[in-house]
């Protein structure tokens, strides 16, 4: 023991659990007294914090683990302890150029650099590098005897060397636990253990031990007494046949931390935790709106589509056409050159793209263009909070600004009503917070029922109810907008067809019959306002031929005045003329008679 | 360490054979001291000029400690003959070195 306490005060030694010799007595209040220390500490200067690199975990953490302090990761037999560990180095090295030494007490370097490889990371280039140092340390205890007084010098003195061989900045201890299996004698060991986590300290560098889960306590062998400034559980729960990987920071001395468990996965590139437990209402709503991809659709909601970022539900039983709406809205957004992505609950991307060629919609290009990623997942493939970690993975990794859900409906199989309800709250609030467009299609099984399922309904802005109606016969679609919340939406329904050139809904039906005619009593009715139509023409005809006659005989007394017109003005010409010419030969005898009288014949001409 | 109950007849071999015995200490503590002389007391008397002990400091030497596997300070390892036995601690309880280092039947303590 460094710290030769024998003035412990009584009250630390009565309140802990262990009671072993004196030599333990002293050792627990030493590190009592320390712990305390340490807190009293981080009241005065903020405590800093090594980042882990490992997405969303850093979030709940609020920067990372405490730098230069140990922390304790717990958990069952394949919870990802060893993953999240390893990853927290490699990612100090990648990142944030702090080497790290991983101390190996169960696999050797080999196993590791070949399990880690299968999740990207290059591990041999990194201890190439000198960037990570990977120590096995192999313990039998079969062939060890205990002969008397010993301690763990060599442990420190080959940690010690790791750590300086490559200047760590990060250590990992994984799992410390195996030397309980390997020497015998508990007392040193512990006293051994808790001088190895001061010594870090005194190292400055930031560790994570690892530990198996014990029956009633954190670890086994009880290791969150040593570690007692982070400590994270991590396990791989079974619910409903489905596992769900959790996590948990159950302390964090000096920090404030999520304190929720928070799922996560393990996939392609290591761990990512997201941490979407968030419940709150701040996001921004746009004002901009987005066409639907169907004008008429448009029209029905205020003129020109949805608010950007809102929640569109669309509802309907058994082919009523969801998907093709949903892939409307598709189509128009990546004609605006939006990125979108399709999360398909059913259908697998060839078929979706197959069928809705079907109604004139092509998804191909849209895809080899990029703008489009349809993701086909079973939903029993996992867990609810898989699903929603899955589905954040990708939206933040393709950004896009429209999402499709469909059918939402089916996630409810994969848990229970709080869960899901739980889970599409904090969807929705996550995709309004990011200010993307989202769309659900539902299933639901009765007609004329205001059920949604999972009472979504009260989740989603805009709700479009899509029905089959079943009259004289045969079944016709209908579509309703039962909700747009900010928007004067029609309240009319009306009936849609789908076509080779994708929804047409057709023009309200406003005739004389009370409500709404669909399919061939549509057509039978106005087949019978064509008769209509038929009937009434004759009395035009007497109109127009009654007219027509008017208007002849009204031109016949035209014609009359006219030519009345023209024998009045015959005669009155013919008496101009009359006039003129009785007027020259007055003339010319006055010319006549002046000739004979020899007078100037040009005096009496000037004069006229 | 009970399986070794068929050691009785073997030991006349053993007893021609040829110790390599490493000690690893680190620094000159009262532990490793006492094992030294332990381990010295220990050889003369059941070994006499079959025996070499080379003593290893880890404290000059830190990287041998990943050769030997070894953690717990002070460290015994057999080297020859084979198999490499490891016996930790400042040797004091003699029974058990002499168990640790074949040279004793594990039944004749128990």
């Amino acid at each position: 023991m460094e710290i030769n306490n024998n003035e412990t005060p009584l009250a630390l030694v009565v309140t802990t659990r262990i009671h072993g010799n004196r030599m333990e007595r002293q050792r627990i209040g030493a590190i009592m007294i320390e712990l305390n220390n340490s807190s009293i500490e981080s009241h005065y200067k903020q405590l800093e914090k090594a980042p882990t690199g490992i997405s969303g975990l850093d979030e709940i953490t609020g920067g990372g683990l405490p730098r230069g302090r140990p922390t304790l990761i717990t958990g069952n037999a394949g919870s990802g302890k060893t993953l999240l560990s390893m990853q927290f180095l490699v990612q100090g090295a990648v990142k944030y150029n702090e080497p790290g030494v991983f101390m190996a007490f169960e696999e050797t370097a080999e196993e590791l650099t070949q399990n880690f490889a299968s999740l990207g990371f290059d591990l041999d280039k990194l201890i190439a590098n000198g960037k990570i140092l990977i120590d096995y340390v192999y313990i039998d205890p079969s062939e060890i005897e205990e002969t008397g007084d010993y301690d763990l010098e060599g442990l420190f003195i080959r940690l010690g060397c790791a750590i300086d061989s490559i200047g760590a900045k990060r250590v990992v201890l994984d799992t410390i636990e195996v030397l309980f299996s390997g020497f015998k004698n508990d007392v040193i060991l512990r006293a051994e253990l808790a001088r190895l986590f001061r010594w870090l300290k005194d190292k400055g560098v930031t560790a994570i031990v690892t530990g198996e889960r014990g029956e009633n306590a954190l670890t086994r062998y009880g290791l969150e007494e040593y570690v007692a400034d982070c400590v994270i559980t991590v396990d791989n729960r079974m619910e409903n046949q489905i596992a769900t990987r959790r996590l948990r920071i159950i302390k964090y001395r000096g920090s404030s931390h999520g304190t929720n468990e928070y799922p996560f996965l393990i996939e392609e590139d290591g761990i990512s935790v997201l941490p979407v437990t968030s419940l709150r209402l701040e996001h921004t709503a746009p004002t901009d709106k987005i066409s639907t991809g169907i004008e008429c659709l448009d029209d029905m909601l205020d003129g020109s589509g949805c608010f950007r970022g809102s929640s569109i539900l669309i509802s309907g039983t058994a082919g009523t056409g969801k998907t093709s709406f949903a892939n409307h809205f598709v189509q128009a957004a990546c004609r605006r050159g939006e990125r979108c992505i399709y999360f398909a609950f059913e259908e697998s991307p060839s078929q979706i793209v197959r069928n809705m060629r079907s109604i004139g919609i092509d998804l191909g290009p849209l895809i080899s263009e990029g703008l489009l990623q349809i993701r086909s997942i079973r939903p029993m493939a996992f867990g609810l909070e898989m699903h929603l970690l899955d589905i954040l993975r990708h939206i933040n990794k393709f950004q896009p600004k429209v999402v499709v859900f469909d059918p939402i409906s089916n996630l409810i199989n994969v848990g229970v009503i709080e869960d899901v309800k739980s889970m599409l709250t904090r969807l929705i609030d996550f995709m309004k917070t990011k200010e993307i467009t989202t769309i659900c299609t539902s299933l639901v099984d009765i007609e004329d029922e205001g059920q949604t399922g999972q009472g979504a309904s009260s989740l989603m802005d805009t709700w479009i109810k899509l029905r089959m109606f079943e009259t004289d016969g045969e079944r016709n679609r209908g579509i309703s907008v039962i909700k747009s919340r900010g928007m004067k939406h029609s309240n009319q329904i009306r009936e849609y067809l789908l076509t080779d050139r994708g929804v047409r809904i057709l023009d309200v039906y406003l005739g004389a019959g009370a409500g709404l005619l669909m399919g061939s009593a549509r057509a039978a009715q106005e087949a019978r306002e064509g008769e209509k139509m038929l009937v009434s023409d004759p009395e035009n005809e007497r109109k127009k031929r009654m007219l027509e006659r008017k208007l002849r005989s009204l031109k016949a007394k035209m014609d009359l005045l006219h030519s009345e017109f023209e024998t009045e003005e015959e005669e009155l010409e013919l008496l101009v003329k009359e006039d003129e010419t009785r007027s020259q030969d007055l003339e010319l005898s006055r010319e006549e008679r002046a000739r004979t009288r020899n007078s100037d014949a040009s005096q009496p001409r000037e004069e006229k | 360490m009970t399986e070794v109950s068929e050691e009785g007849p073997a030991l006349q071999e053993q007893d021609y054979e040829y110790y390599i015995l490493k000690l690893y200490v680190a620094g000159q503590t009262p532990k490793s001291l006492t094992a030294f002389a332990n381990l010295k007391k220990i050889c003369e008397e059941h070994l006499k000029s079959r025996y070499q002990i080379v003593v290893v400091d880890l404290l000059e030497h830190p990287q041998l400690a990943k050769g030997d596997q070894i953690l717990a300070i002070p460290t015994l390892v057999r080297k020859l003959p084979e198999p490499v036995r490891k016996i930790i601690g400042d040797l004091s309880n003699t029974e058990r070195v002499l168990v640790g280092l074949d040279l004793k039947p594990a039944r004749k303590i128990d």
